[in-house]
C-alpha cells in the first residue's frame, strides 16, 4: 500500500509530503529529487526503485506527484489513485500548478487525509467529497445533525457514490463518447499499428435515484439479439453495424455481475460528471486522414518534401484543429513552404514544419510542399527520418461505436424515461497518428 | 596579455546564457537551444559573409551548447576561421574552441596545423602562446607529429620571448607524456639543461618539470642538470627573501621551483663530485635549520611553502642516504611535527619517518619517537593518519621494542577502525613472529589477535601459528594448555576453535595429567562448540575427535557414540558424513598399532616464506614491503602434480578432499595416503604434507605423471586385480616409438584408436575404445596405474568412446605406463592390461645444429656411461626415405651435411622434463651389404641413452 505522498514543483522542491507509514522517511523525499527530477539521464520509466523503496510518478505541466511505497503494491492501482487524485484537485481549484496548490495547501491536506486511509485509497469520488469537504471556509451556519448524518450514511452506504433526495426541475443527461485513434502507417500506407482506446462521459442532472441502462453497437449483444430474433436479420446485423470491444472498464456504478450475466450496462449514476467506461479497440478502425508523404533528398544541403493530406469520411462532417508536424533534419538551415490551404511555419525550437488547417470537410485533400536547406556536417550520421506526426478532432466515433439507447427508470418519482432531455455527442480525436516517411 | 575590454563582451551571448538559465524545465531549456543552434546556422550557411564579431559569437554559443551536453557537429569550420583572424580575442575563442571540440577529421587537423604553423612562426609573442597552449590541451598525436620537431627550437632559441619559453617548454612535457617516441630531444639535450641557468625564474620553473621527466626517462643525457641544479638551489635557498620579488612567496624564496630542483634531483645519486655535494649538503643544511628559524609571518601560507621545501629536502636526504648527520637531523626535525598542530604535518611527518626507519642510520633515532607514535596511534582523530602511526609503527619495529609494539597495536585492534583492522592483524601476526624470541609469548599474542579479531583473522595466520607449534617441540604442551584455556571462554572465534581442535588434537596429551583438563573434559570442551561451527571446522573437529581415540583410548566409546549419531553419519554434507563414516570404521576394526600409525603426530613442517607476509604484500601491493624483510624460503623441490607412485593404484581412495591450498603452494593433490582418509587430518590444514610425506624419497627413479583432464573423482575401486600385461604389449608400444597416431590394439570385440600430440614436456593423448560388436559393453572401466578420467561404463554395439589423458613428464623414465581396461561383454568380464604407448622419445624438441657444433657436443660427452651403443641386423628393408621418415618420427632434428659419411644419420634433440632438459645425440650407421646397423646414443644422463637405444633397435 502506498507509504507516502509527495508533490513536488520542476526544481524538485517539495511542496506537499504526507507520510502515511513508517516505513517511508523523510530521506525517500530527497531520494526522489536527485534519482529522478535532478538525475542526469531523463528518467522516462513512471515506477523507480531506489534502495527498496518504490516510486510512482505522474507529471502535471510542471509539478510532479510521486506515491512511494516499500511493499509490492499493485502499482496500475496506484496510477489509477494518483490520476484521480489529479481529477479531484482539478474539481477542487482547477489547473494543477505550483501557484495553485501552494495557494490550496490547507486543502491538498485535507483531501489527501480523506482520499487515502495508512495508504488505501478511499472513496475518492469528486461528488461525494464536495459534500464534506468545502473550498470555502468553515460555514458560517453549522451543518445540521440531519445533513451530517446523511452524508455519512451516503459515505458508509451501499451507493456512496450518490446521495438520496435530489431534486431536478428539468431532467436532463449529456453523453460524451470521446475517443482517441492511434496509428503507425508506413510510408507506402500499409497500416502497421492502430488502436482506439476511447471514453464515455456522462453529466447526468436526474432526480431521485434513477436506474439507468445504457446499450450500445457492441458485436456479442447484437450477434446475440440477431440469433434470438428473426433469423433473416443475423446477416445484416453483423458487419459494419457492431464492433468488437477489446477490453473495457467501468465507473464503480456498474452492476458488473449483470454485465457479466447479460453483457448489459446498468447502473445508478452518481450526480454530475463522471466517466462511465472506458474501452479500447483494434478492428475496423475508420482512419479519419491519409497522409501521404513524399521526401527527396537533392544533395547534400537540400531536402524536398511534400505531403498529401486525404480526410476519409462523410463530407458533410467537418474535422478540426488539425495539425501536421513535419519533422526537419537536425542541420536544417533554412526552409521554404508552400501550401495551398492553412498555415504552415517552420519551427526550429520543435526541430519541425508545423501545418495548421482550422477545418476541413471529409473526402477532400490537401497539400503541402517544402525545399529545406541543409547545412554540411562532419558527422557521417544519416538523418534518422522521424515519422510526420498529426492532429486533428472530428465529430464521429472513428471505432464505430454508436449508443444505441439510454434508458432511465426511476419508479418512485414519477418521471419517465420520455421527460428525460438526452445529448450524444461523438468527438473523435488524435492520439499517436504517425506516418512514416 | 590583452585583456579583453568591457565593450567586447558579446551581448548575443550574454542573453542567450541568462535566456537558458531562466529555463524553467528541461524541456523549455531544449527548445531555446534548438531555436539558437537553428538560428547559427542560418548564419552559418555561407550566402553572405560574417564578419568577426559575429563568428566569434556563435562559436562561443556553439561551445556554451557543447559544454551543457549537447552535441555539436557543425562550426568547426568557422573556429578554423578565427583562427587566422588578426584579433586575440577571436583567435582566443578559435583555439578553446578546437581544444575542447576537436575531433580527429583529417581535413580539419591539416586546417588547424596549418593556422597553428602560421601562429608559431609570427613572432608575435601571444599568438606563439595561444598556438602551444592548443596544442598541449589537444596533446594528440597527430599533433605531436606535426609540431615535436618545432617547438624544441622555439624552447632553445636566443630571441624567444619569457613567456613563450615557459608555454613551449610545457607544451613539450605534454606532448612528451603523451607520445614520447616523438618526442626526441637529441641536439637539443645540452641547451634544455642550460634553461636551468636561464635568468627569468618561470622559465627556469617551467622546463625543470620537463627535465624531470625526460631525465626519469634516459637519466644518462641529462646528467649534467645534476651540477646545474645544485647551484640553482644554491642560489635561491641562500639569496634573501627579498631578491627574487615576483618570485618570493609569503617571505619564502621561489618554493616551486625549490621543490622542483629537491625532485630533480631525487632522480640521480648523490652527486660524485666533492665540490657539488658540499654544495648541496650546505644547501640541505640551510634549509633545516630555516626550519628552526622563527615563521617571518603567520600566514599559513608561509608555513606551508617553507614546509614543503623542508619535506621535498628530507625526502631527498632519505633518498641519497648517506648522510648520518643529516638524516638524523631530518629526523629530529620530522619528530618536532609528529607533536604539530596541523593534522596534515603530523601526516607527512609519519610517512616520511616511515621510509627513514628503514635507513640504518636513523633507524635508532625513528625509535626515540616510540611513545609519541603510539600516542598518535590512540589519540589522532584522523583514521588516515593512524594508519600512517600504525605503518610507522611497523617500520620501527625491531627485537628490543617488539614486545610493547605488538601490545600497542593489539591494544589499538579492539577499537581500530574496520577498514584497516585486516592489515593490522597481519602486521601483528608478522611481527610477533618475526621478533619472537620467546614462542610461548608468540603463542599467546596470536591466541589474543584471534580473541579480539577474529573475523579479520585469515586463514594464513592461523596456519602460521599451528605450523610453528608443531615445528616448536618446547611450546607445544604450553600452546594446548592456553589454547584449552581460551576455548574456555563461553564465546570463542570460529578461528578459536580451530586452532584449539588442531592443536588438542595433536598435543592434548601434553595437558591430559591434570584433572582440570582430562581427555573427556577435552573432549566435551571441544564439542560443546561443535554445532555453532561452519563445515569446514566440523570436518576438522571430526579429525580431532579420532586423534582424541589414538591419545586417550578410554575417550573411545564416548567419541565412537558422537560419530554413530544421526546428525554426524547422515549428515546432508558429504564430506562430514565420509569423514564420521571412515572414522568411525577405522576406531572400531582398526588395532590400536594401525590406528597409532595411521594418526602419528603430523611432521614438522618445511620451512618457507611466511605465507602471511605474502599475504600483506599482495595487501599492499608490490614493494610496500622492503625487499630486507623478506626471508626467501625455500620451496619445496618436488612436485607432485597429482602424481601417485607407480604400483600405488590401490591406493587410489575415494577422499575428495576439501584441498584447501592453504599455504600458497601449487599442490591440489587427491589425498589418499592411506585406506582411508585418515590422513586428511594433515591435509586440513596442509594440504601439501599429505602427498609429500607419502611420496618423500620417490623420484629417484622418475616416473611419469598423467592427471585427468578433469580432477573429478576417479572411479571407484575396482574389485579384481588388473590383469597383467599383454604379452604383445611391448611389440605394440614399439610400434609407436615413431608415430604419434594409430591403433594400439585389437581384437575380435575390441579396438583400441590412439590420437597423442606431444609438446615439450606436455602431452595430450586421446584413446578411442572402438566396440566391435552388436552387443553393448557393460561396467566398462578403465585404469591407468596413475588415475584417469572415468569413461562412460557403457558403451553400445559398434559405438566408440573417447578418453582423453593429459600427460606431463617429470623426469626421465624408462617404463611405459599400464592401462588396465574391464568390460563386461555379455557375461563374461574381459580384462586386458597394455602399455600406453608413452616412451621417453616423444618429449623430444629437435635441435638444429652445425656439424662443427654437433662433433664438439659429441665429443663433450665421452664418458663411457653417457654412451649406448648397439649392434644389430635389419628388421626392415633398409630404404634411406623410410629410415629418414622413422628418424623424424622420433622427434630429432635430423641433421644433413654433418657426418662424412653420406650413408649414416646424424639427429640431435633435447628431452624436456619438468625436472630438466636432456640433450641427446644419435648417429645411425646402416651397413647396406651386411644388412647390419650400428646405433649409437650419447647422452648427458646415462640412462635416458641406454633407454633410447633399446628402443631404437626395434625399429630399424
Amino acid at each position: 500500500m502506498i507509504g507516502g505522498l509527495f508533490i513536488y514543483n520542476h526544481k524538485g522542491e517539495v511542496l506537499i509530503s504526507r507520510v502515511y507509514r513508517d516505513d517511508i522517511g523523510r530521506n525517500a523525499v530527497d531520494a526522489f529529487r536527485v534519482n529522478v527530477i535532478h538525475a542526469r539521464q531523463q528518467v522516462r520509466s513512471p515506477v523507480t526503485n531506489i534502495a527498496r523503496t518504490s516510486f510512482f510518478h505522474v507529471k502535471r505541466s510542471n509539478i510532479w506527484l510521486a506515491a512511494v511505497t516499500k511493499q509490492n503494491v499493485n502499482a496500475a492501482m496506484v496510477f489509477e489513485f494518483l490520476y484521480k487524485m489529479c481529477d479531484v484537485m482539478t474539481a477542487y481549484f482547477g489547473k494543477i500548478s505550483e501557484e495553485n496548490i501552494k495557494n490550496n495547501f490547507v486543502l491538498i491536506y485535507e483531501l489527501l487525509d480523506e482520499i487515502l486511509d495508512f495508504g488505501y485509497p478511499q472513496n475518492s469520488e469528486t461528488g461525494a467529497l464536495k459534500t464534506f469537504i468545502t473550498q470555502q471556509g468553515i460555514k458560517s451556519q453549522p451543518q445540521t445533525k440531519e445533513e451530517q448524518s446523511q452524508i455519512t450514511s451516503q459515505v458508509t452506504g451501499q451507493i456512496g457514490w450518490r446521495r438520496e433526495g435530489i431534486k431536478y426541475r428539468r431532467n436532463e443527461l449529456f453523453l460524451d463518447v470521446l475517443e482517441s485513434v492511434n496509428l503507425l502507417m508506413s510510408p507506402q500506407g500499409q497500416v502497421l499499428s492502430a488502436h482506439v482506446s476511447g471514453r464515455v462521459v456522462m453529466k447526468s442532472y436526474l432526480s431521485g435515484m434513477p436506474e439507468c441502462k445504457f446499450g450500445m453497437n457492441d458485436k456479442i449483444v447484437i450477434d446475440k439479439q440477431g440469433k434470438a430474433g428473426a433469423s433473416d436479420e443475423a446477416g445484416k446485423s453483423s458487419g459494419k453495424q457492431s464492433i468488437a470491444i477489446d477490453d473495457c472498464t467501468f465507473h464503480q456504478c456498474v452492476r458488473l455481475s449483470k454485465f457479466d450475466s447479460e453483457r448489459s450496462i446498468s447502473f445508478i449514476p452518481p450526480d454530475g460528471e463522471y466517466e462511465l467506461m472506458r474501452y479500447r479497440t483494434t478492428k475496423d478502425i475508420i482512419l479519419p486522414f491519409r497522409v501521404i508523404p513524399l521526401v527527396r533528398e537533392v544533395g547534400r544541403t537540400k531536402l524536398e518534401v511534400k505531403v498529401v493530406i486525404k480526410s476519409n469520411f462523410k463530407p458533410s462532417l467537418l474535422a478540426q484543429k488539425i495539425e501536421v508536424r513535419i519533422p526537419t533534419p537536425l542541420n536544417t538551415s533554412g526552409v521554404q513552404v508552400i501550401c495551398m490551404k492553412g498555415k504552415a511555419k517552420y519551427k526550429a525550437s520543435e526541430n519541425a514544419i508545423v501545418w495548421k488547417i482550422k477545418r476541413m470537410a471529409g473526402m477532400k485533400e490537401s497539400q503541402i510542399s517544402a525545399e529545406i536547406e541543409l547545412l554540411p556536417t562532419n558527422d557521417k550520421k544519416k538523418w534518422a527520418r522521424p515519422p510526420i506526426s498529426m492532429n486533428f478532432e472530428v465529430p464521429f466515433a472513428p471505432s464505430g461505436l454508436k449508443v444505441r439507447y439510454l434508458k432511465v427508470f426511476e419508479s418512485k418519482l414519477n418521471y419517465s424515461d420520455h421527460d428525460v432531455i438526452k445529448w450524444v455527442r461523438y468527438i473523435g480525436r488524435s492520439g499517436i497518428y504517425e506516418t512514416r516517411c | 596579455m590583452p585583456a579583453v575590454s568591457k565593450g567586447d563582451g558579446m551581448r548575443g551571448l550574454a542573453v542567450f546564457i541568462s535566456d537558458i538559465r531562466n529555463c524553467k524545465s528541461k524541456e523549455a531549456e531544449i527548445k531555446r537551444i534548438n531555436k539558437e543552434l537553428a538560428n547559427i546556422r542560418s548564419k552559418f550557411k555561407g550566402d553572405k559573409a560574417l564578419d568577426g564579431y559575429s563568428k566569434k559569437k556563435y562559436v562561443c554559443k556553439l561551445l556554451f551548447i557543447f559544454l551543457l551536453g549537447h552535441d555539436i557537429d557543425f562550426g568547426h569550420m568557422e573556429a578554423v576561421n578565427l583562427l587566422s583572424s588578426n584579433k586575440y580575442t577571436e583567435k582566443q575563442i578559435g583555439y578553446l574552441f578546437i581544444s575542447v571540440l576537436v575531433n580527429s577529421n583529417s581535413e580539419l587537423i591539416r586546417l588547424i596545423n596549418n593556422a597553428i604553423k602560421n601562429d608559431l612562426s609570427s613572432r608575435n609573442p601571444t599568438f606563439m602562446c595561444l598556438a602551444l597552449h592548443c596544442i598541449a590541451n589537444v596533446g594528440s598525436r597527430e599533433m605531436a607529429e606535426a609540431f615535436a620537431g618545432e617547438i624544441p627550437r622555439i624552447l632553445v632559441a636566443g630571441d624567444t620571448m619569457d613567456s613563450v619559453k615557459q608555454s613551449a617548454a610545457l607544451c613539450l612535457l605534454r606532448l612528451y607524456k603523451t607520445s614520447p617516441d616523438l618526442v626526441l630531444m637529441g641536439e637539443w639535450t645540452s641547451r634544455v639543461v642550460h634553461l636551468l641557468n636561464d635568468q627569468h625564474m618561470g622559465v627556469v620553473t617551467a622546463a625543470i618539470s620537463l627535465i624531470t621527466c625526460l631525465s626519469q626517462k634516459n637519466p644518462d643525457e641529462f646528467k649534467t642538470c645534476v651540477s646545474l641544479a645544485v647551484s640553482r638551489l644554491s642560489r635561491i635557498v641562500s639569496s634573501a627573501s627579498t631578491d627574487l620579488q615576483d618570485y618570493t612567496y609569503y617571505f619564502v624564496p621561489a618554493p616551486w621551483l625549490s621543490c622542483k630542483l629537491l625532485r630533480l634531483l631525487q632522480c640521480y645519486p648523490p652527486p660524485e663530485d666533492g665540490a657539488v655535494k658540499g654544495r648541496l649538503v650546505e644547501c640541505l643544511e640551510t634549509i633545516l635549520n630555516k626550519a628552526q628559524e622563527p615563521p617571518k609571518s603567520k600566514k599559513v601560507q608561509h608555513s606551508n611553502a617553507k614546509n614543503a621545501i623542508l619535506f621535498e629536502a628530507i625526502a631527498l636526504i632519505i633518498h641519497y642516504d648517506s648522510e648520518p648527520n643529516l638524516l638524523v637531523r631530518a629526523c629530529n626535525q620530522l619528530g618536532q611535527f609528529l607533536q604539530h598542530r596541523e593534522t596534515n604535518l603530523r601526516y607527512l611527518a609519519l610517512e616520511s619517518m616511515c621510509t627513514l626507519a628503514s635507513s640504518e642510520f636513523s633507524h635508532e633515532a625513528v625509535k626515540t619517537h616510540i611513545e609519541t607514535v603510539i600516542n598518535a596511534l590512540k589519540t589522532e582523530r584522523d583514521v588516515s593518519v593512524r594508519q600512517r602511526a600504525a605503518d610507522l609503527l611497523y617500520a620501527m619495529c625491531d627485537r628490543s621494542n617488539a614486545k610493547q609494539i605488538v601490545a600497542e597495536m593489539l591494544s589499538y585492534l579492539e577499537t581500530a577502525d574496520y577498514s584497516i583492522r585486516e592489515e593490522m592483524v597481519l602486521k601483528v601476526a608478522i611481527l610477533a613472529e618475526k621478533y619472537a624470541v620467546d614462542y610461548s609469548w608468540y603463542v599467546d599474542t596470536i591466541l589474543n589477535l584471534i580473541r579480539i579479531a577474529g573475523d579479520y583473522v585469515s586463514e594464513e595466520v592461523w596456519y602460521r601459528v599451528i605450523q610453528i607449534v608443531i615445528n616448536r617441540d618446547d611450546v607445544q604442551g604450553y600452546a594446548a594448555k592456553t589454547v584449552f584455556e581460551a576455548l574456555q571462554a563461553p564465546a570463542c572465534h570460529e578461528n578459536m576453535v580451530k586452532v584449539g581442535g588442531y592443536i588438542l588434537g595433536e598435543f592434548g596429551n601434553l595437558i591430559a595429567g591434570d584433572p582440570r583438563s582430562s581427555p573427556l573434559v577435552q573432549f566435551n570442551l571441544l564439542h560443546s562448540k561443535f554445532h555453532l561451527c561452519s563445515v569446514p571446522t566440523r570436518a576438522l573437529l571430526l579429525s580431532a575427535y579420532i586423534k582424541f581415540i589414538n591419545l586417550f583410548p578410554e575417550t573411545k566409546s564416548t567419541i565412537q557414540e558422537v560419530l554413530r549419531c544421526d546428525s554426524q553419519i547422515r549428515n546432508s554434507d558429504v564430506e562430514l558424513q565420509q569423514r564420521a563414516v571412515e572414522y568411525l570404521k577405522l576406531s572400531s576394526i582398526a588395532s590400536t598399532d594401525v590406528l597409532a600409525t595411521v594418526l602419528e603426530e603430523m611432521p614438522p613442517f618445511p620451512e618457507r616464506e611466511s605465507s602471511i607476509l605474502a599475504k600483506l604484500k599482495k595487501k599492499k601491493g608490490p614493494g610496500a614491503v622492503s625487499a630486507g624483510e623478506l626471508e626467501e624460503g625455500k620451496r619445496e623441490g618436488g612436485e607432485v602434480n597429482g602424481a601417485e607412485r607407480p604400483g600405488d593404484n590401490a591406493a587410489i581412495a575415494s577422499t575428495p578432499s576439501p584441498s584447501a591450498d592453504l599455504l600458497g603452494l601449487r599442490s591440489a593433490a587427491p589425498v589418499s595416503a592411506a585406506p582411508v582418509s585418515a590422513g586428511s587430518l594433515l591435509v586440513d590444514v596442509f594440504s601439501e604434507a599429505g602427498p609429500a610425506a607419502s611420496t618423500a624419497g620417490v623420484n629417484d627413479d622418475g616416473f611419469l605423471s598423467c592427471s585427468s583432464a578433469l580432477s573429478s573423482a576417479p572411479p571407484s575401486v575396482v574389485s579384481e586385480d588388473p590383469a597383467p600385461p599383454l604379452p604383445e604389449s611391448d611389440e605394440l608400444l614399439n610400434k609407436f616409438v615413431c608415430k604419434n597416431n594409430g591403433v594400439l590394439f585389437e581384437n575380435q570385440l575390441l579396438q583400441i584408436g590412439i590420437k597423442s600430440e606431444y609438446r615439450q614436456n606436455l602431452g595430450r593423448m586421446y584413446l578411442f575404445y572402438g566396440n566391435k560388436t552388436s552387443v553393448q559393453f557393460v561396467s566398462f572401466s578403465t585404469t591407468l596405474n596413475v588415475q584417469l578420467k572415468p569413461v562412460d561404463p557403457l558403451v553400445e554395439g559398434g559405438a566408440q568412446v573417447q578418453q582423453v589423458i593429459n600427460i606431463e613428464c617429470l623426469s626421465d623414465f624408462s617404463d611405459a605406463p599400464l592401462l588396465n581396461i574391464k568390460f563386461r561383454y555379455g557375461g563374461a568380464l574381459q580384462n586386458l592390461s597394455l602399455k600406453l604407448p608413452v616412451t621417453i622419445n616423444k618429449f623430444f624438441q629437435p635441435t638444429e645444429m652445425s656439424s662443427h657444433d654437433f662433433f664438439q657436443r659429441w665429443k663433450q660427452l665421452s664418458q663411457p656411461q653417457q654412451e649406448a651403443q648397439k649392434i644389430f641386423k635389419a628388421n626392415h628393408p633398409m630404404d634411406t626415405e623410410v629410415l629418414k621418415a622413422k628418424l623424424l618420427g622420433l622427434g630429432t632434428a635430423l641433421l644433413d651435411n654433418v657426418d662424412p659419411n653420406p650413408e649414416n644419420f646424424v639427429c640431435a634433440g633435447v628431452i624436456q622434463t619438468k625436472a630438466q632438459q636432456i640433450g641427446c645425440l644419435l648417429r645411425l650407421e646402416p651397413n647396406a651389404q651386411a644388412q647390419m646397423y650400428r646405433l649409437t646414443l650419447r647422452s648427458s644422463k646415462d640412462t635416458v641413452a641406454k633407454r633410447l637405444c633399446e628402443l631404437l633397435s626395434e625399429q630399424f
